[in-house]
Order: C-alpha cells, then structure tokens, then sequence
C-alpha cells in the first residue's frame, strides 16, 4: 500500500495510516514533508516506510510496529514509544527517545540534544537506542533504565562523539560509547566502568543489527574499545528535600 | 478594545525560517511564505509576520517607513512629527489585498525619508541615531501610532493571522529580495496585537524569535539606560535594541555580541586558552546584564546578511542547510527541503552557536 504525503495536513495523512493499517501490514508513505505524529499510538506488528522528511513526535506511544525511514528524523522522535522498532537512514533531531519505555531506535548518523532524556525501564521492557555518529549535549539526561549506545562513525578529526553534560542526572540504564570520552563532559552522578562479559555480549548483538541495517563492516566497528557508563548511587537525589 | 501586550496574560511555540542568497541575487517571497507555511502546526494565527532586504533598491539610500496607525487623528499628529524632522521623498499606502483571516487591520502606511539637515546638525547627531530617536519617540509618545519597520532598502511586514495569510495580505509574491526571514507566532504570555507580531526591528535590524527570555527585565533595565523604550512589552524587541546597542554604538563584532548573549558557561571559558578565557571573562563582567537567558532560536536579519543563534544549551530546535550560494536556516528540517530538496548539508548548530550568513564582498551594501 503506497500513500503519497505530499502537502497532506498531518491528520489526513495519519487518518489513512491507521485506517490502512487495519488490513494492510505493508504501508510505504512517499514524498514525506514535515507532517507530524506518523505512526503514533499504534499498535500491533507490521511495517510503515517512509521517504521524504517525517515530522516531529513520530513513533510516539508506538506499540509493535516497525518504521524505516529513507530521509532524516526531526525532534522527539520515538517519544515515549512503548515497542517496535524505528531506523533511520540518515540523522535525528533532539529529544530522541524521549521518556522512552521499550523498543528500540537505530540512526544511522548524528543525534541532536538530549537524546534518550528520561528513558526508563521495567521487567521485560527495556528501550534501546543506538546512534551511529555523534551525539549533542545532554544525552541520557535523567536517564532511568534502558540502552544507548553510541558509535561515534564517520567523525571528523577533532569531533567529539557526545556533547557537554552527558548523563546529568541518570539514575539508571546504561550507556555504551565507543572511544574516549573526558570525564568533565560527564554529569556528577555517573562513572566510566570498565565492561564485563554481559555488556560484550549486549554490544555485539546491538552492534550487529545497526551493521546489518546500515551495511557496515562489524568488524571495523568492533575494533575500537567501548566504555560503559552508569549511575554509580541508584538515589542521587533522595536526601535533597527530606532526610529519609 | 483589544487589549494590549502586557494588559492581559495567557499562559498557553513559535516557528522561524530563513532564506538568504549570498550573491546578493534577490528572489519572491514565495519560497519563504512556502517555508513558514510548512509549520503551520507551530503557530496558532495571533501573529505572523517577514523581513525583506533588497526589497527597495530605487530608495536605497533612504529610510524606509512602515508604519500601523490606529485612526486618521494618529496619522496626521505622526505625520507632522516626521515633516518636522525629515524630508519625505515619497509616501502611500502599502499594498495589501483583501484575505479572509484577516481582519482588523489597522491603517498601514510607507514613507521614504532622509533626516532634515539642519536637524541633524542641531541634534549632533548621524542620521542612524537621529532616525533610531525619531522612531523610539513615536513609538512611545505617539499614541495609536507605531512604527514597524525603519531600515533602508529593507521592510518588516507582520500582523494578526497565520503567517502564510500575512504574506498574501501584504502580496510578498510581488516582492523581490535577497534575504527573507519570517515568524509563525504562538504568544505563549500575551494577545496578539498587530505590533506584536514579529519580526521586531529598529533601523535594519530585525528579529524573528522562538522562545522566551527569562532575563528580560535585566535586559530591559539595561538597553533602557541608553534611550531605548521596551514599549511593547514582549521580550523579543530587547534582542533587537541589543544587538542594535552592542554592534552598531559599540562596534563590536556580530561574532562577539553572541558571546555575550549566549555568553559561555564559566566552566567551559575555564577551559580556553588564557588570552581567549580573560577576553571571555571581560566581555561576561561588563555585559552580564546583556546575557539573554531562557530557552531561544533566532533570526537576525540586517543590512549585510543573517545570523542565526540557539540559546547555550539548545532548548528550541534549530536547522541550517546550504546549496551553492543559498543559505537556510529553520525550526524544522522538512520547512528547508520543502524549498530546497537536495541542500548540498545540512547541519544542526551548536547551543550557543551562530550561523553567520554574509553577502559577498561585491554584494555587499
């Protein structure tokens, strides 16, 4: 099923996605421009392309489905998303992964700010969120459980893999980088580990699957050393306001 | 009556686009109304308003007026002000063509001037800051009368509705300039009112904003001790009079008066070299009441080109492209490819980070 976004109002266009969706598992939205909320809220398995340049808060309280995306992703992209997967071939604005709660996002290239701000955790769910290039100031911000990793490809000499205040506040999760990263651009609640063989296995796996979307050589990407980073307090907070 | 900014509050966005030709080759405003119009979704139709500059080359040594006049009365007390002061070369009307959301608009008037010389030479003043005063006193004095727009060969157009809307009801299809910004207004404190909408602009400054300043008080209290009147009550007009009060009364370079506005955090001029961390340090001590704080993404049109800057830690979305000797700048990707679908890159600046775009040396004015 084939629907050419054009100058459609993002309420047609996400109109005929959900009404499409009922009985066709296939959706390829073509010529994309700018409409917001694709993909919102909706659930179960099947498939949304998309070519052109997808709107802001697409894959929100997404539950299930997979999205591809030929072009760039705007801001908030998979806000509070629930499952399914979303892959960009190309960059994604800020505040990817907002608040995140399962699923997971792969990027080709760069991310803007506050990437995976208040992504979090529970039991079986766990989001995921993987960067190719580089990403802003500000990742994992508040983060309470999940994955990011980073991979820092395709950098010029002298660009840095991840901007000031990484992990300001991350209370939980983990975050996976690949290179160096100096430990003045790290929030004060968080510490560089060295990894273990259950973060090996979690990277390999991650890794691969961005290797197989983007067609990349894992072994190249494998031959730079990852560092880990976590909260080293679970409740950096708790003795703030009151003293239990 | 309408009320005013600053008379009522409504706690409740905005969007901002960019189109500049390096070459000095103007273009209709087509493509910037097609830009804005793509985030619709970023305004709410209390404001939408456009700069222009190369617009009016056959007056380009002039200053050119617009100017909203609440009734005839305000007109003609204006007028006699500006035939004090200047020599009007010519006046009228400004285009408009009737477009269904809008309405309400109040009477809006062009002139070409150039200051009267034996005013000048009483005032002791050069013409930029005989003109700015003229407008400052209108603007404050001159009840039901308020200038818009005051640069040579260049032209604000704003006002009530959708900024798709504003640019058919001004017919900015019909215009031709080198550099156009534009502003889809969602007033997040105060009503839209005509002057309100952006851009905000003194001689051939203008500003479009999408944000809010924290600092606007500090911002006001300062701009305010060297004559400028924040008369509008809405934050943006104080970036205008800052820009306008650091690089043309104190020369100093658009690439340092972003460091004083979005001034470095001092940890981070800790880390710069000694000479550069002393000049940092300076500039934050004596402008710290120029430091604009809050979340912001901005335009800044002027008589040599744009600039486009993100507050320091980036809370309002900003996006720049760029085809041979086209530059974009945007709050949405997808409102630069929709103008210009292969841009050569496109880059997301920094926090704190300009996007300086300047007309060739043989462009230049």
């Amino acid at each position: 099923m084939e629907v050419v976004a054009g100058y459609k109002h993002y309420e047609q266009l996400n109109q005929e996605i959900k009404q499409h969706f009922e009985h066709c598992k296939n959706i390829v939205l073509q010529n994309v421009m700018g409409q917001r909320y694709i993909g919102d809220g909706l659930q179960g398995k099947g498939k949304i392309t998309i070519y052109g340049t997808p709107g802001n808060d697409l894959a929100a309280y997404m539950n299930g489905p997979e999205i591809e995306i030929y072009g760039n992703g705007q801001d908030a992209l998979g806000n509070t998303m629930n499952a399914g997967t979303v892959t960009v071939h190309g960059h994604a604005g800020d505040t990817v992964g907002y608040a995140m709660r399962g699923g997971e996002i792969f990027i080709q290239g760069n991310a803007g700010y506050r990437v995976g701000i208040h992504m979090k955790a529970y039991k079986q769910h766990k989001p995921v969120i993987v960067i190719g290039g580089k990403a802003g100031d500000f990742l994992g911000e508040y983060m309470a459980g999940g994955i990011l990793m980073l991979l820092g490809l395709g950098l010029e000499e002298k660009e840095e893999i991840v901007g000031k205040y990484c992990a300001t506040g991350m209370h939980g999760g983990v975050i996976y980088i690949r290179g160096e990263v100096d430990d003045c651009q790290l929030g004060k609640e968080v510490k560089s580990m060295p990894l273990e063989e259950e973060d090996k296995q979690i990277i390999d796996r991650y890794v691969k699957r961005y290797c197989d979307y983007f067609k990349q050589d894992f072994k190249a990407v494998m031959q730079t050393p990852f560092i880990k980073i976590i909260a080293y307090n679970k409740r950096p907070y708790k003795n703030l306001y009151t003293a239990n | 009556m309408l009320k005013k900014e600053g008379q009522i509050r409504i706690p409740s966005g905005c969007a901002i686009s960019g189109i500049m030709n390096r070459k000095g080759e103007r273009f209709s405003g087509e493509d910037i109304i097609a830009s804005i119009a793509l985030m619709h979704e970023r305004s709410n139709g209390l404001g939408g308003g456009f700069a222009a500059y190369g617009i009016y080359p056959e007056y380009k040594d002039l200053f050119a007026l617009h100017v909203f006049y609440d009734d005839v009365e305000a007109k003609i007390r204006a007028e006699d002000f500006l035939n004090t002061h200047f020599d009007i070369e010519s006046s009228g009307k400004i285009p408009t063509t009737k477009v269904s959301a809008i309405t309400k608009s109040p009477m809006i008037w062009r002139y070409f001037i150039k200051p009267r010389k034996f005013k000048l030479i009483e005032s002791e003043l050069n013409e930029e800051e005989f003109t700015a005063r003229c407008v400052i006193k209108i603007n404050t004095y001159f009840d039901g009368a308020f200038i818009f727009s005051s640069g040579k060969n260049m032209g604000a157009f704003k006002g009530v509705g959708y900024p798709e809307d504003i640019g058919e009801f001004y017919m900015l299809d019909t215009y031709k300039a080198h550099l156009w910004t534009a502003h889809g207004r969602f007033p997040t404190n105060t009503p839209g009112w005509w002057g309100g909408a952006h851009p905000f602009t003194l001689l051939d400054w203008s500003i479009v904003h999408n944000g809010e300043i924290s600092s606007y008080d500090a911002n006001r209290r300062y701009v305010e001790m060297y004559g400028y009147k924040c008369n509008l009550q809405t934050d943006t007009e104080a970036i205008t009079y800052l820009f306008d009060l650091l690089n043309r009364k104190h020369h100093m370079p658009l690439e340092t008066v972003v460091k004083v506005l979005a001034a470095p955090m001092w940890q981070d001029i800790e880390k710069e070299a000694p000479e550069q961390a002393k000049k940092l340090k300076a500039l934050r001590a004596v402008y710290a009441s120029a430091l604009i704080n809050g979340p912001f993404s901005i335009i800044l049109g002027f008589k040599n080109g744009m600039l486009a800057l993100n507050d320091r830690i980036k809370l309002r979305s900003l996006v720049a492209a760029e085809k041979g000797e086209m530059l974009y700048v945007a709050s949405e990707e997808s409102a630069i490819r929709v103008v210009c679908q292969n841009p050569d890159k496109v880059w997301t600046p920094k926090g704190g980070e300009p996007v300086i775009g300047l007309l060739n040396e043989e462009a230049k004015v």
